[in-house]
């Protein structure tokens, strides 16, 4: 199979079958490391009144500092996956086997960061990541992880209940699909762009507009359910 | 199969099987859960080769991504890497930490040479030659670290008017300014062991400089004694981290039999680990620079501590852990 045009990285499990991981581009990840600079310059003005207590206080500051400089992504990824702001945009970092990231390679993406921020605002780890196929930038590629969408809940879509009837014979199995698809997901489109595509689906029997539509969910039905007397 | 009848029979089982991982994700219900888990694994199996057979008959998208979720959750659960965080953090310290370092004792040499070396050349040039440190430190920093070890001052270090709630402040300092060096040290390492080099250079030379440029102008007895309680731990966490940051340099200047990116991996594998060894000995030497290195205790029991501290540094990175030496 060719590699596909997408930022779909299959990783193939132990029972032999591929998991789609969906990489992260520049830009979700970049705001939401601006979120994250906001949350932990946040962080830091709800400790700053500790600097009421002289001494003690400086010294508390000075940790959380250092641990919001530091720790704050290890933190987050390591306990949930990922930091506040990557879960506002539906990222998580994950090993490149899809499983979730441990302290070893968080702790290493997370200390080069140092010098994927170089010389700039991350120079090198934008330039890393638009040379990389999977947007890694050098942390990442070091500690052998990868910035994914987590899993959205997907709505279980359901093929229309209408009267099943037979496709033509001979049906292609990619045709066979984009008719299950059509049938699952035409009724999210457009009325005119669902009947554009029913006519191609449908076109080779002479069937136009709604009658288009209603023809290919017969077949899908006739595909996923069987013939309307028994079934299998 | 039509795709009703094989979702018919087989979805009781993806109706377990998504109980259980709704209680695996959830790390409270996690425990309460371990009996049934020993079915777990089966039923992952299970998954995956309706979802291999969803695939390969072409059912609809719907249903193939519906079991795809389902089989990368389970995926997540079966496959992930455990550790026990406590024991293991005693572990670590105990034996993973020493025994790798041990492992790389090469280049730890290496990084030590880089740093002490250049450190102790400054140190005896400037102890002769008066104008030398000026080369490194500009005036402004000299008179700086003059005015703090000056022995009028009776307090080495800091002010008399020092106080416990000071101490805690410069705690905060050390960890946030040596734990940062250290860490910056390691990451160096990626532009091909270059930032590393340069920074275990020029540590070494400034503290060389600086300690040269005091004992010239008498101003040792207070700034040895000072120095002397915490510098084994934190010298030696800064090469270690060097060390850590070289081994990335050596990764992709010379990868051996690996590719560059494989060899990267498995070498900052080993480097996160002496990091973080080198991170709790930089705290350990925070907390005895905050609390006791500029402390009333008489310079001699502060010499006596420090070459304590050597001998300590020594025996826990040459035995600890050692019984597990030959083990990978």
């Amino acid at each position: 199979m060719p590699t596909p045009i997408d930022t779909v990285r299959l990783h193939e499990t132990p029972e032999g079958v591929d998991l789609a991981l969906r990489v992260a581009g520049p830009a979700p990840r970049a705001i939401a490391y601006l979120l994250d600079v906001v949350i932990r310059f946040a962080l830091l003005i709800v400790v700053l009144p500790l600097a009421a207590f002289s001494g003690f206080g400086t010294g508390l500051i000075l940790l959380a500092l250092f641990g919001l400089e530091w720790l704050y992504p290890v933190f987050f990824e390591v306990r949930s996956g990922a930091t506040p702001g990557k879960r506002s945009m539906g990222l998580m970092v994950v090993h490149d086997d899809g499983t979730p990231v441990r302290l070893p390679a968080s702790l290493i993406r997370n200390l080069l960061r140092t010098v994927d921020f170089l010389p700039i605002l991350y120079g090198v780890g934008l330039v890393s990541m638009l040379v990389d196929r999977d947007f890694r930038r050098l942390g990442d590629l070091a500690a052998g992880t990868l910035v994914v969408y987590a899993d959205t809940p997907p709505e279980k879509p359901s093929i229309p209940q209408v009267a099943a009837q037979a496709p033509p014979a001979g049906l292609a199995l990619e045709a066979q699909q984009a008719i299950l698809a059509f049938a699952e997901r035409g009724h999210a489109l457009s009325e005119a762009r669902r009947i554009e595509l029913a006519e191609i689906l449908a076109g080779s029997v002479g069937r136009r507009g709604e009658a288009a539509v209603a023809q290919v969910n017969a077949w899908a039905a006739w595909l996923a359910r069987g013939a309307p007397e028994g079934r299998g | 199969m039509k795709q009703d009848a094989f979702e018919a029979a087989a979805s009781p089982i993806w109706t377990d099987y998504r109980a259980m991982l709704d209680a695996l994700e959830n790390p409270r219900r996690r425990r309460a859960h371990v009996p049934a888990l020993t079915t777990f694994p089966h039923l992952h199996r299970r998954l995956c080769s309706d979802y291999a057979l969803a695939r390969s008959r072409r059912y609809s998208p719907g249903l193939i991504a519906e079991l795809e979720v389902l089989v990368r959750r389970g995926h997540r659960q079966l496959y992930r890497r455990r550790s026990a965080p406590l024991r293991s953090t005693l572990d670590f310290m105990a034996s993973q930490f020493p025994r790798t370092l041990r492992r790389h004792a090469s280049v730890f040499w290496i990084a030590a040479a880089l740093f002490f070396l250049p450190m102790i050349g400054m140190g005896i040039a400037v102890h002769q030659d008066a104008d030398l440190v000026y080369s490194l430190l500009d005036a402004e920093q000299v008179a700086e670290f003059e005015s703090l070890y000056d022995p009028v001052r009776h307090q080495p270090g800091r002010g008399s008017e020092r106080q416990a709630d000071t101490d805690v402040a410069m705690f905060g300092f050390y960890v946030m300014n040596n734990v940062g060096i250290g860490f910056r040290t390691f990451a160096g390492g990626l532009i091909l062991g270059l930032g590393s080099l340069v920074i275990l250079l020029v540590n070494g030379l400034s503290i060389g400089a600086v300690a040269g440029h005091l004992t010239r102008l008498d101003y040792g007895a207070t700034f040895w004694p000072f120095v002397s309680g915490h510098g084994p731990y934190e010298l030696t966490a800064i090469a270690i981290c060097g060390a850590a940051g070289l081994l990335l340099g050596q990764a992709l200047l010379a990868p051996g039999q690996h590719t560059r990116l494989a060899a990267l991996r498995a070498n900052a594998r080993d480097a996160v680990i002496l990091v973080g060894g080198a991170a709790v000995l930089l705290v350990f030497a925070a907390v005895i620079e905050a609390f006791w290195s500029a402390g009333p205790a008489p310079s001699g029991l502060k010499y006596g501590v420090g070459v304590l501290g050597w001998v300590l540094v020594a025996v826990y990175l040459v035995l600890a852990g050692r019984a597990g030496d030959d083990a990978p």
